[in-house]
């Protein structure tokens, strides 16, 4: 096993979170500014200069590391807002900024030497040759793995890689690999890649029709519920469709990522750290989920051979869940 | 202004997909991508059959260009674009950052594909210095971030865009054509074979909205710049792409490249495809709009 324990990466959509993560046993929390610059510009969430500030006190008072994501990819015309937001997380004393831009990150190398590098999800790394590639080039020190490896595959990239990996351990699960998907960009003109978010609130309509409950993006019919069904938010993705004849959920059942279970291969593997999901979600849940995990990453560094996923976590964890059901998700081959 | 022929997105059969080549030999296209670019389970064709296609090509006059795949997950994937790579022979199309490690490391030149997300100057730079000589723009991105790379290109770099096609929109580890048919990937029966053009997903109120392609998710409608034209000849873009479809290709690199040499409008052009794209066309990425919207009039 690993010298250095795992670190659980814990979500801060705001500073209530990210003090219920810090309470809750996080070892790091991820946040964002209030604008594009980040993959979660949702309204009324992420920080501005003072709950940044005073979060980051929190943070480090207790021992946790913060980190910020600035994971969107930057325009041309607006490429000081991105650079901005790097000197700013660095001028705050943020432990590390998670990047997906080459150009930021080479701007990050050159400007602030000293600042921790995170590849993010959004870069799309999915082989050790890429993830070596930003090594050497860029310096990061860490990168976060897509949602879309077995686990034998993960265990390939460790170990041809000087590079921390990070893996998603809980949460929504993205079924596209994340930084490539335009889904949204074409339905709504709300690009992940660059507006930071997906299926947008001010394009969802819900309408009640004599064929039932009705919800489009942009006007585009997503799903049609039946009374008494839950009629859930239409993320683009996760409606459903027809194809040849047959109406289902064509690319994804809404559902949750839970890898709570693998918790002992995780760690044999060396993974170095492992991610939350939910920057969108409330206080409660990044509470709840935290203290869930904290307590089975506890266990199980005491003794993994004994390791067993708790029937009490893992109903913590279906309650919060999204569709109330979860799955391992692609690091179990057969879900592909 | 030239013109392009993006890789294959679909899964013909072998004998299908020599005969389409062959016949690409005789297209007024100057370039052509080839080589799988959507899952690595594919295998009617072998990289030796592609790298042969490739020299034909070259025979008859076409730069021929090997495309590697955009979601690259196991060891036998990486050996496959360095034996490319090693081959030498024909120019590579890098689709994600372990070919770009593959090929700047071994210092030959190559395309920056769709899928690496240039969207500014800065990260198109680092690309050219580390031996791209072509780049193609994201299909996502506008005209106005087109027009903030053209500013600030470096010399001798060419720009290409995707004109024509139904567009590539997002990559998943998971098969999308496989779930249709209950199946798991790993036993797909590779269905994607019964499908030329993909299979259409449509709303519940029976529009097409997506098409379904293995794990690759295409938009319905044919993106078509035809009508743009003007403004990306004024942009100093150099090459325009357009993707394969099951019918139709010849006519359509045909009417692409009549309207750039000035004997169809871009107007009568756009509509002389009209056959060709059966869910409609669009072109709102080019306008910074939803993708699947129509801007007319908009040279």
């Amino acid at each position: 096993m690993n010298s250095k324990p795992i670190e659980l990466v814990c979500p801060a959509g705001g500073l209530p979170a990210m003090k219920a993560a810090v309470d809750a046993g996080a070892d790091c929390v991820y946040a964002g500014f209030k604008d594009d610059t980040n993959a979660r510009n949702f309204t009324g969430l992420n920080f501005d200069e003072n709950s940044l500030k005073d979060g980051i006190r929190y943070a480090h008072d207790h021992g946790v590391k913060v980190l910020i994501a600035l994971n969107t990819y930057p325009q041309t015309e607006n490429w000081s807002r991105w650079t901005a937001a790097v000197d700013r997380a660095a001028d705050y004393g943020v432990d590390s900024v998670i990047l997906a831009d080459i150009g930021l990150m080479d701007y990050a190398q050159r400007r602030h030497p000293q600042l921790r590098l995170h590849l993010s999800v959004q870069g799309s790394a999915t082989n050790y040759e890429a993830i070596n590639f930003y090594r050497q080039r860029f310096g990061i020190q860490r990168a976060v793995l897509p949602r879309v490896l077995s686990l034998a595959q993960v265990e390939q990239v460790v170990a041809n890689t000087d590079v921390e990996i990070e893996i998603f351990g809980f949460g929504g699960l993205c079924v596209m690999v994340e930084g490539r998907c335009a889904l949204s960009a074409y339905a709504t003109g709300t690009s992940p890649n660059c507006n930071g978010a997906c299926s947008p609130g001010k394009a969802v309509r819900w309408e009640q029709t004599p064929r039932g409950m009705e919800t489009r993006l942009n006007g585009i019919l997503i799903d049609r519920f039946a009374d008494g069904e839950r009629a859930g938010y239409p993320t683009l993705c996760k409606g459903r469709f027809e194809v040849e004849n047959e109406t289902y959920y064509a690319i994804e059942e809404p559902a949750s990522l839970n890898t709570l279970e693998l918790l002992p291969e995780i760690m044999r593997m060396g993974i170095r750290a492992i991610k939350i999901e939910g920057r969108q979600r409330s206080p409660a849940y990044v509470g709840q989920v935290t203290k869930v995990w904290r307590e089975a990453i506890d266990a199980c560094r005491r003794d993994a051979d004994h390791f067993l996923a708790k029937g009490a976590w893992m109903a913590e964890l279906n309650k919060v869940s999204e569709g109330q059901s979860y799955t391992l998700g692609a690091y179990n081959r057969p879900w592909k | 202004m030239k013109l392009s022929l993006g890789p294959l997105q679909y899964y013909w059969p072998r004998q299908q997909t020599l005969d389409f080549y062959a016949a690409v030999a005789a297209m007024p296209v100057d370039i052509v991508y080839l080589g799988e670019t959507v899952c690595a389970r594919r295998h009617e064709l072998r990289l030796d059959d592609w790298l042969e296609i490739a020299a034909q090509l070259v025979a008859a006059g076409k730069e021929a260009v090997l495309s590697t795949l955009p979601l690259i997950e196991s060891e036998s994937d990486l050996k496959a674009i360095r034996r490319l790579i090693d081959d030498g022979r024909f120019g590579v199309e890098a689709n994600e950052m372990g070919a770009v490690h593959l090929l700047a490391e071994r210092r030959v030149p190559y395309v920056a594909g769709p899928t690496l997300n240039v969207f500014n100057a800065q990260t198109l730079g680092l690309l050219n210095e580390m031996g791209a000589r072509r780049w193609v723009m994201p299909p996502e991105a506008s005209r106005d971030i087109l027009a903030g790379l053209q500013a600030n290109r470096p010399e001798g770099l060419e720009t290409e865009v995707f004109a024509y096609g139904r567009v590539p929109l997002a990559y998943s580890a998971r098969c999308f054509t496989a779930r249709r048919f209950n199946l798991q990937k790993d036993t797909c029966e590779f269905k994607c074979i019964d499908f030329p053009d993909g299979m259409i997903l449509k709303t519940r109120d029976g529009d097409a909205f997506l098409t379904v392609n293995g794990i690759q998710t295409q938009s319905a409608k044919a993106y078509n710049l035809l009508m743009d034209l003007p403004a990306l000849v004024a942009s100093g873009v150099d090459v325009l792409r357009l993707s394969p479809q099951a019918d139709g290709t010849l006519e359509i690199a045909n009417t692409f490249r009549a309207a750039i040499d000035g004997s169809l409008t871009p107007g009568a052009a756009w509509h002389s495809l009209a056959p060709w794209m059966p869910s409609g066309g669009c072109n709102g990425f080019w306008h910074a709009r939803p993708g699947l919207e129509l801007v007319e009039n908009s040279a």
